[in-house]
């Protein structure tokens, strides 16, 4: 089996007396998007921050590739170019463009000369369908145009693996589709993706795998078919039933197979009833 | 009424001279002030404990004492520990030391209000906290402290006027001089109010000049800010 671009070893985060999530393992190989889904505050975001050490775990062990990034002494500036992040609320830099926005981590960070820096930001806005708006400020853009520039800025950095902290959850419903397709895209060229939605059409249709969390615990995980169609525990199939009740019918309203994906999206409906 | 045209004519050159050095101290101490201020101000957002208990110390001395007790210890107390200053220095420091104080508090709340997340943001690509600060934070909240922050400069202008007290050459010192001379004190006041107030128009107008240059679409105070 080749080495996997990310290993999770028996993390754990506490705040004072509150355990977020404790001994949790994961790993996600090269070219695999994981979907995280639960209930929220079940320490999710607080994984992924802690994978890009915005903050620190208090126990277990993070590897990128054959490092460990939590080892004492790792350079975590370094680590975090290597891991893009994308914000549930964008956070772009407000007083710079479109381009500036992805430019910047190009010549500060990567040190390239300003001519391939601009070139090379143009590119990433290309791909995610913003070329037009390059020199738009972040408060003449939609959300749904912030957030695919906030992906651009991330895969300026040509990071080994992308992380997505719910990246659609702060979007008005008509805008989701479009980051959604992103995303879609992305995965599809072979990013390493691991990514935090409520987003059932999504996570059915892209991922790999999806991680069932839940308190602070990973309950379970496997494909998207074992998950909607055959969950181990019956606390997966209450949750994912009511969770593409909730979310499901938004995304299919504006999709092409929305009649196809009505049906498929509601796992276990009868059983429920 | 002759005699007030022959008060300006005798002093108006003097005058000018004044405001030109009203003006330095202005930009001096602004210049000062600001520099110290900013350091003073990430040291109370970013420094470690005791860094940011000696900013706030600094910032509440220097703002809760006159200005003219801080001028007079600069100039007449610190001889006694065997220094001396001049009395330009004298003044360009304790304008520029108490300014800093002001400045920090504008711009510890412009950097507060940018807040935790930009600087996320900016650690995510992979810049340094410092490289943050600098490329993310502060262009930010330069331009959110300059509404408030526009208070300084104007301010200050007008209290360099008590460093004629340890005799320096200001606008407010030649005033007083021709006031004595011309026993027109009426003539000489009112002419220094007037240049005082048409520096201020001009400094005030530079400020908005510069906010409106600085502006950026979308942000601006009052907007929301993430």
């Amino acid at each position: 089996m080749p080495q996997p671009i990310l290993t999770i070893k028996k993390l754990t985060k506490i705040y004072g007396n509150n355990v977020i999530f404790r001994d949790i393992d994961l790993t996600v190989a090269e070219g695999d998007t994981i979907v995280i889904i639960g209930p929220s505050g079940t320490g999710k975001s607080t994984l992924l921050r802690c994978i890009n050490l915005l903050t620190h775990p208090d126990g277990g062990e993070i590897w990128l590739d054959a490092d460990e990034i939590t080892a004492k002494g790792a350079n975590e500036d370094l680590v975090r170019q290597h891991i893009g992040m994308v914000f549930q609320n964008f956070l772009l830099f407000n007083h710079l463009t479109a381009l500036d926005n992805v430019k910047l981590g190009l010549t500060k960070v990567k040190h390239m000369n300003d001519k391939a820096a601009e070139a090379k930001a143009f590119e990433e806005l290309k791909r995610v369908g913003l070329s037009d708006r390059a020199h738009h400020y972040p408060g003449q853009l939609s959300g749904g145009q912030q957030q695919r520039v906030a992906i651009a800025r991330a895969l300026a950095m040509d990071p080994r693996i992308m992380l997505f902290d719910e990246p659609t959850s702060a979007l008005d419903p008509e805008l989701i589709g479009e980051v959604l397709e992103v995303m879609r895209d992305l995965s599809k060229s072979g990013m390493t993706m691991l990514v935090v939605t409520h987003e059932m059409g999504f996570a059915r249709e892209v991922a790999d795998r999806i991680v069932f969390m839940e308190k602070g615990n990973i309950v379970e995980e496997g494909s998207p078919d074992d998950l909607f169609y055959r969950p181990k525990f019956e606390r997966t199939r209450e949750f994912l039933w009511k969770i593409t009740e909730l979310y499901g019918k938004k995304e299919n309203a504006d999709g092409p197979s929305a009649a196809e994906d009505t049906e498929s999206n509601q796992p276990a409906a009868e059983e429920n009833a | 009424m002759s005699g007030w045209l022959a008060l300006f004519k005798r002093y108006l050159s003097s005058f000018i001279a004044g405001a030109g050095v009203t003006l330095e101290l202005t930009f001096i101490g602004l210049g000062l002030g600001f520099i110290f201020g900013l350091a003073l101000a990430l040291a109370r957002v970013y420094g470690p404990k005791w860094l940011r208990a000696f900013a706030t110390g600094y910032i509440e001395i220097f703002r809760g004492t006159p200005l003219l007790v801080q001028l007079f210890l600069i100039y007449y107390g610190l001889p006694s520990l065997g220094l001396t200053l001049s009395q330009s220095l004298s003044a360009y420091i304790a304008l520029g030391f108490n300014s800093a104080a002001y400045q920090a508090e504008y711009l510890r709340g412009a950097i507060q209000a940018i807040g935790q997340s930009q600087m996320m943001a900016g650690r995510s690509i992979g810049l340094t906290t410092w490289q943050t600060i600098r490329f993310v934070i502060l262009p930010q909240a330069l331009r959110l402290a300059l509404p408030s922050w526009s208070n300084e400069p104007i301010s200050l202008l007008k209290t360099t006027a008590v460093v004629f007290l340890i005799a320096v050459q200001d606008l407010m010192a030649r005033a007083k001089r021709a006031a004595t001379v011309t026993y027109n004190p009426v003539g000489s006041y009112l002419a220094a109010a007037v240049i005082y107030l048409v520096m201020v128009f001009a400094v005030s107008a530079l400020l908005k000049w510069a906010e409106r240059k600085t502006r950026i679409p979308g942000f601006e105070m009052g907007s929301k800010r993430v």
